[in-house]
């Protein structure tokens, strides 16, 4: 645990010095695609008041480069072919780069994959003095019960959601209040320490310093729900080309992540299993004729199919939309059932929102938002990105939610566990250090 | 003989194959490339290499080029030539010098000690060292030199007038009012009679011979000039009469009774040698041994004394 919370700390630090430098680069890690962004932070910090900051946390950057690339050696979401992941990464960074006109030596990274797991903590302490201090927070902290996470996976996120003193709940900030028990509940987010491994060998391969890791399905969350929606309770599913993760917000804290390894890529190997196609191919006619309601007007339109395998009767073969519709549909739908299967596991039927949020490269499928009502509730919308300053047109669609909300991550990080100072009777080192210290001083 | 081959027509060349489907390229830079770039895009390396090595070849080569001594010399050389001929272009010249304010005799002086040769032009010449030249020679009260324009050169003198001739061992001189020597006597005769001076160191109190001179004016013709004495007094020398020897304290009211006494008494008509005022308290005359003689005499009374000169 120890060791996380140095890596942690040592990786706020990079970020504080980026912020220092001016320029941060975003890159987030997908199935279908690799896109990277260059931040630049301006002097005029607006600081953050009441928890959220002018314009919802999106002003005092600007972005000034951005690229992006076809994924390749990325499964479900995690790296799988580190030398080809990390060729892809150096194309986008370079883009961005060259965008820019700027070097960018530290990276915050976002990946969807490598099996996240939502665990719900909580720890309670006796206050000794009467009111909550900065070191309370601390204790309160690390008297949280860790539970048994497993072997070779490590936090990606502990974030404090919630805390209660005596009998009042909902604190979002329990400093200064008065109160004799102080009581959190934090969500800690675990992924395979494997994946992480492999992704700090990729970005420093690139001559990059890893300033920040984050989750996925949580920047998606926060940048394709709009506040209302943070605060009052939603779920935010971002379907992205090989795995599709979500996420519960309740009161502007994540409270769940999860992961379905599946998307958009698997209804793209369906549509070239099913119509007998190469996957480039099958890919495009996904893009342009996909999707899930077939209608009497799409059993009229043909599309060409195309072929290199020499046979002239296998390659000049037409189907209809409607078939295509039907070769699609079921795989979507066993998306959206899993996700609700997820949604349900994790008792978001027992939130007081029901709103869902689609989003991602997948969502683009035209009558989505349809079908999907029909599976997880009717309260189901398509969302798009916060705008951000700078970002071009090209990256404001609902493919780019992910990254936006890294950027967004990248200016106003929430506070999570390792923000606050380890309590001085945990860390054996320090007391030594201290010791050291009283002797120097008085000797 | 026709040769038996029929025309066929041209003979097509074959149809090239289609070019075969390009590879799909990977669109990822090397490493190497990737890290140049990231190099080229670092500010301060940048500007070294922008700003830094252009200047660093620049001085380099400057200083390869200073380091062959023939080389800079052709250089200063060129430099200098091409100095010259802006010099020498017809707008910068001089062609004329214009002398006024002087006698001819001192124009020509001046402009022999000018010594020009025209056409010259008016980046050699140093007017300030000219004009030390000029005010340089003995007739030259002051000179102003300057460049008129038009390619003249023109130089006001004002001389100095003489005012006395002084006569030394050296020879005889004509001195200005200040007693600054103006021009040798035989060199320049005086258009105008003037005062005489002699005796060392004359020259030195001529504001004094002048005021006596002024003073002698009754005198008239019969003045023949002023004798400095030991470097202290003056003598009053006459064509026909005694010698006045003034003191040195108050010599102007000394000369005063000399000419009273000689309104009064014809003193200076006597038959005297000199007339001694050196003593302020008491007039001392000198007789001539003629006089003395008949002075003896009548003491003696050998001869009347009356109204009866010989």
């Amino acid at each position: 645990m120890n060791l996380l919370y140095q890596s942690q700390r040592a990786m706020r630090a990079k970020r504080e010095e980026a912020m220092r430098r001016g320029v941060i680069a975003v890159l987030d890690i997908g199935t279908f695609k690799i896109a990277c962004l260059v931040l630049r932070f301006d002097e005029t910090d607006i600081t953050p008041g009441d928890g959220i900051g002018a314009m919802a946390g999106q002003a005092g950057f600007r972005v000034i480069g951005a690229a992006t690339t076809r994924s390749r050696g990325v499964k479900f979401g995690e790296i799988d072919t580190v030398q080809e992941t990390e060729r892809a990464i150096r194309t986008a960074v370079q883009g961005a780069q060259k965008m820019a006109q700027t070097r960018v030596d530290h990276v915050i990274v976002s990946l969807s994959g490598a099996r996240p797991r939502s665990y719900g903590l909580d720890g309670e302490i006796t206050l000794q003095t009467g009111s909550v201090e900065d070191g309370d927070i601390a204790s309160v902290l690390a008297a949280c019960d860790v539970p048994d996470i497993g072997h070779g996976r490590e936090v990606l996120h502990a974030q404090p959601v919630n805390f209660s003193l005596d009998h009042r709940t909902g604190l979002a900030d329990p400093r200064g209040h008065v109160g004799s028990r102080l009581s959190v509940d934090m969500h800690l987010l675990t992924i395979e320490a494997g994946a992480i491994e492999t992704l700090l060998h990729c970005v420093k391969r690139c001559d990059l310093d890893l300033a920040g890791l984050a989750s996925a399905p949580y920047v998606s969350g926060i940048s394709s729900l709009v506040e209302d929606e943070q605060e009052l309770g939603a779920a935010c599913i971002d379907m992205g080309g090989g795995s599709t993760s979500l996420s519960i917000f309740m009161k502007r804290h994540m409270i769940f992540a999860d992961t379905v390894r599946m998307g958009g890529d698997h209804v793209t190997s369906d549509i070239s299993h099913g119509l007998q196609i190469p996957m480039p191919h099958a890919e495009r006619i996904k893009a342009r004729f996909g999707g899930v309601m077939a209608t009497g007007l799409d059993d009229r339109e043909i599309i060409e199919l195309q072929s290199e395998t020499g046979d002239w009767h296998h390659d000049r073969r037409s189907v209809s939309r409607s078939e295509l519709i039907g070769v699609m549909r079921p795989r979507i739908e066993e998306i959206l059932e899993e996700t609700r299967a997820r949604l349900d596991a994790a008792g978001f039927d027992h939130l007081p929102s029901q709103r869902i949020v689609l989003t991602g490269g997948a969502s683009l499928l035209p009558g989505l938002d349809g079908l999907a009502s029909r599976i997880l509730g009717n309260q189901v919308r398509l969302g798009r990105p916060l705008r951000v300053q700078g970002l071009p047109q090209s990256a404001c669609g609902p493919a780019f939610s992910a990254c936006v909300g890294l950027a967004l991550f990248a200016a106003h990080p929430q506070d999570e566990w390792w923000d606050f100072e380890t309590p001085a009777d945990r860390y054996p080192a320090r007391s030594v250090k201290r010791a050291v210290r009283w002797f120097r001083d008085n000797w | 003989m026709r040769p038996l081959i029929a025309h066929r027509g041209p003979v097509h060349a074959p149809r090239p194959e289609a070019e075969p489907a390009r590879l799909h390229r990977d669109p990822a830079p090397s490493r190497l490339t990737y890290r140049v770039q990231r190099l080229w895009l670092t500010p301060l390396f940048r500007a070294l290499l922008r700003v830094g090595l252009p200047s660093f070849a620049v001085i380099a080569s400057l200083l390869w080029y200073a380091t062959d001594e023939a080389r800079v010399q052709a250089l200063r050389d060129q430099v200098a030539e091409i100095r010259r001929e802006i010099e020498d272009r017809p707008e910068f010249r001089i062609n004329v010098l214009s002398i006024e304010g002087a006698s001819p005799v001192v124009t020509e002086e001046v402009r022999a000690t000018l010594a020009l040769d025209l056409p010259i032009s008016s980046f050699d010449i140093d007017l300030a060292a000219l004009r030390n030249r000029v005010e340089g020679l003995p007739p030259v009260a002051s000179a102003s030199v300057r460049n008129a324009g038009g390619g003249t050169l023109s130089v006001e003198i004002t001389e100095r007038v003489p005012a006395l001739i002084w006569q030394s061992r050296a020879g005889t001189v004509l001195i200005d009012a200040e007693g600054n020597f103006v021009a040798d006597l035989a060199a320049r005769p005086p258009t105008e009679p003037l005062p005489m001076i002699a005796g060392q160191d004359a020259d030195l109190a001529v504001a004094e011979a002048l005021a006596l001179l002024e003073a002698a004016r009754p005198l008239g013709e019969r003045l023949r000039g002023l004798v400095r004495v030991g470097e202290r007094r003056w003598d009053i020398v006459l064509r026909d009469g005694p010698r006045i020897l003034l003191p040195a304290e108050a010599p102007r009211a000394a000369l005063d009774r000399v000419l009273v006494l000689h309104d009064v008494q014809q003193i200076l008509d006597r038959d005297l040698l000199r007339i001694d005022l050196r003593n302020p308290g008491q007039l001392t005359v000198q007789l001539t041994p003629d006089a003395m003689e008949t002075l003896e005499l009548q003491r003696a009374g050998l001869v009347p004394v009356g109204d009866e000169r010989g």
